[in-house]
């Protein structure tokens, strides 16, 4: 029996922008990026369900987002998670990787006892691949990563396949300890179609809010004790849930770096020499290489 | 506000004995950072009987080198590396410090940045000296980490304006390599390992490690296909084009990612980057990291069939085309001419 922790994030579509994403007064246009389950997350995710099939125990998936980033915790219910926690609170706005790590390593703790904490190498927003070691370095956990797949759990040890420069290498070792996935990994499962029928209707917190204003019938303790009872409650957990947090290492003041500028790219353009695509064109050009001795 | 060290530090990978090329790299881009400081620049050499590795950082600009020798960190295990790094920035507070963004520097810049607090910005593709004011505070003297973000599209300019420690990570390749016409004086400063109780949590029980089969980086002609070749039957073109003039195929990371080409020829942010003579870009709309992967070629030559591609904006030979048209008509042409 395993217990198992995913810390996983939804992003940006950043692979498939379909027009211009920052607009004129230098902002970016969010419209223009569906947000969607980060990929290497989704492999996490599946590493560590593959683990409670073969062994026994749960999953937990925590992720550190707005609001709208309970419908990536579903998909995760959808898929096969035992149990889903939003970690969501405007205090937390601004957070680069070191703070977003300080909250994920309380989060981990409020969550419970753990055997394995995973999470994908990177997210495609930013490409940094930090929250992971960076979260193991907070909660002192050993980390292995860029795992392609864990080979052997037996009793607290482990052994794990991951890449490495040029190759790989099997690590043996002991849990606890923090493991960062990389893509195409594990081919993650579809949703399964009965789970999904089941837990499209999970809330959060802020989802029970909105029904209880509208239906007074129930007081929103008695909604969210119903939604728990039926295990479809998403947890949120806020700033006040968290113990012993730290307010200097949060969101934009406990991160040490800022963005200091961001710039559009914008490309000088069109000075290249025009070659027709033609039999005359080409002829042209390869002359043209071939004098200058870069062909030939 | 208090004088800030100023001492730059490059974090020196080696694997089986062998310095990656990054390091040097990096040397070089750290000996300028330094010179802007006024400052010195330190590299830390981590493993077992690696002295010729520290010795070689010389050639490099290193003015002192922090070696630390044990016979537990032969190969890398990020626990230990971490634990000696850790020491070490702690106890001398460099101002910068550089790591390859290599798989090792991916695991061992973020687990040592946590610890000493300090600020990491990822995959940087330049680096620079500047004053900075930021919100009406003026910081002398920062590190200006600049970087693609949000898939490419914007350049941000990161800082660490309030922790007295910046580093970064650079991916290979990014940063020129320039050995000194007289290296420096050697200076080697013994460290012993201390170890901590978690760092042999983890052991490797076995390792497998290839040469790398192609090296883009050493072929003076690469010809790199995109997305929009549009099948993996299509790409063969690229593989004509580059047989006919004795090139390299490579392709862009759409092109990786839709199975036209093998990872280890892609090009640009997330692949390698490379400087060839001259550089054949087909049916690639030239994303900025694809672009931070190339565009140091002497000659680009695009062939695309959207003019408004931003691969145009920077090559110097434009062909609005399709590669099924352009390519067959080159290779014929070409073979007429050298006959």
């Amino acid at each position: 029996m395993y217990n198992t922790i995913v810390m996983v994030k939804q992003v940006p579509d950043t692979a498939n922008i379909s027009g211009k994403v920052m607009k004129d007064d230098g902002t970016v246009n969010r419209s223009m990026l569906p947000a969607i389950f980060n990929h290497e997350d989704k492999e996490a995710l599946e590493m560590a369900l593959r683990v409670k099939e073969k062994y026994g125990g749960t999953v937990s998936v925590i992720t550190m987002g707005p609001p709208r980033a309970s419908d990536m915790l579903r998909e995760c219910l959808y898929m096969g998670a035992d149990k889903a926690y939003l970690i969501s609170d405007r205090k937390f706005a601004g957070s680069d990787t070191l703070a977003t790590s300080y909250v994920l390593s309380k989060a981990v703790k409020r969550v419970g006892e753990f055997d394995i904490v995973f999470a994908g190498r990177q997210a495609i927003d930013g490409d940094t691949a930090q929250v992971g070691p960076q979260t193991a370095e907070k909660l002192n956990l050993p980390q292995a990563t860029y795992a392609e797949e864990i080979l052997e759990l037996d009793g607290d040890k482990i052994k794990i396949k991951c890449a490495i420069d040029g190759g790989y290498e099997v690590l043996e070792g002991k849990l606890p300890l923090l493991v960062t996935v990389v893509k195409d990994s594990n081919q993650p499962r579809p949703f399964s179609a009965k789970r999904t029928m089941r837990f499209k209707n999970a809330k959060t917190l802020l989802d029970i809010q909105k029904m209880s204003d509208e239906n007074s019938l129930l007081t929103l303790q008695e909604l969210v004790e119903e939604y728990k009872s039926k295990n479809l409650y998403i947890e949120t957990i806020t700033s006040e849930d968290l113990t012993n947090l730290d307010a200097a290492m949060l969101g934009l003041h406990g991160s040490p770096t800022k963005v200091h500028k961001v710039e559009s790219v914008v490309l000088a353009g069109g000075k290249y020499e025009k070659i027709e695509a033609s039999k005359d064109g080409i002829a042209s050009l390869i002359d043209e290489l071939l004098n200058d001795h870069i062909l030939g | 506000m208090e004088e800030r060290k100023r001492e730059v530090w490059v974090f020196i990978e080696q694997r089986d004995g062998k310095t990656a090329e990054v390091s040097f790299e990096l040397l070089s881009k750290g000996r300028k950072l330094a010179d802007s400081l006024n400052g010195v620049l330190k590299s830390v050499v981590i493993g077992n009987n690696v002295r010729g590795i520290a010795e070689e950082t010389f050639k490099f600009g290193a003015d002192e080198t922090l070696l630390v020798e044990d016979k537990a960190l032969e190969k890398f295990r990020v626990m230990p590396y971490a634990t000696v790094m850790i020491k070490l920035v702690k106890k001398h507070q460099p101002r910068i410090v550089l790591f390859g963004a290599t798989i090792i520097g991916r695991g061992l810049a973020p687990r040592v940045a946590s610890n000493t607090v300090s600020g990491l910005t990822a995959d940087c593709t330049d680096l620079q000296i500047s004053d900075v004011t930021y919100l009406k505070k003026d910081f002398p003297e920062l590190l200006l980490q600049i970087r693609p973000a949000f898939g490419g599209n914007i350049i941000a300019t990161i800082i660490t304006p309030d922790n007295p420690i910046q580093m970064a990570t650079v991916r290979e390749g990014v940063m020129e390599m320039h050995p000194l016409d007289a290296p420096n004086p050697i200076k080697i400063t013994e460290i012993p390992y201390e170890p901590e109780p978690m760092d042999d949590v983890l052991q490797i029980i076995e390792q497998h490690r290839e040469e790398r089969k192609v090296n883009l980086k050493a072929a003076p002609i690469i010809v790199a296909g995109g997305y929009g070749l549009g099948s993996k039957e299509n790409f063969k073109l690229i593989h004509d084009l580059a047989a006919a003039i004795g090139g390299e195929v490579a392709g862009s990371r759409a092109a990786v990612d839709a199975g036209f080409v093998e990872h280890e020829r892609q090009i640009g942010q997330t692949g390698v980057t490379v400087r060839p003579k001259l550089i054949f870009e087909v049916g690639i709309s030239g994303a900025i990291q694809h672009r931070a992967g190339m565009q140091e070629a002497n000659k680009i030559i695009a062939i695309n069939i959207d003019p408004e591609a931003p691969i145009f904006d920077i090559a110097h030979y434009g062909i609005i085309g399709s590669a099924e048209n352009v390519i067959p008509l080159f290779i014929e042409t070409l073979k007429h001419k050298l006959k």
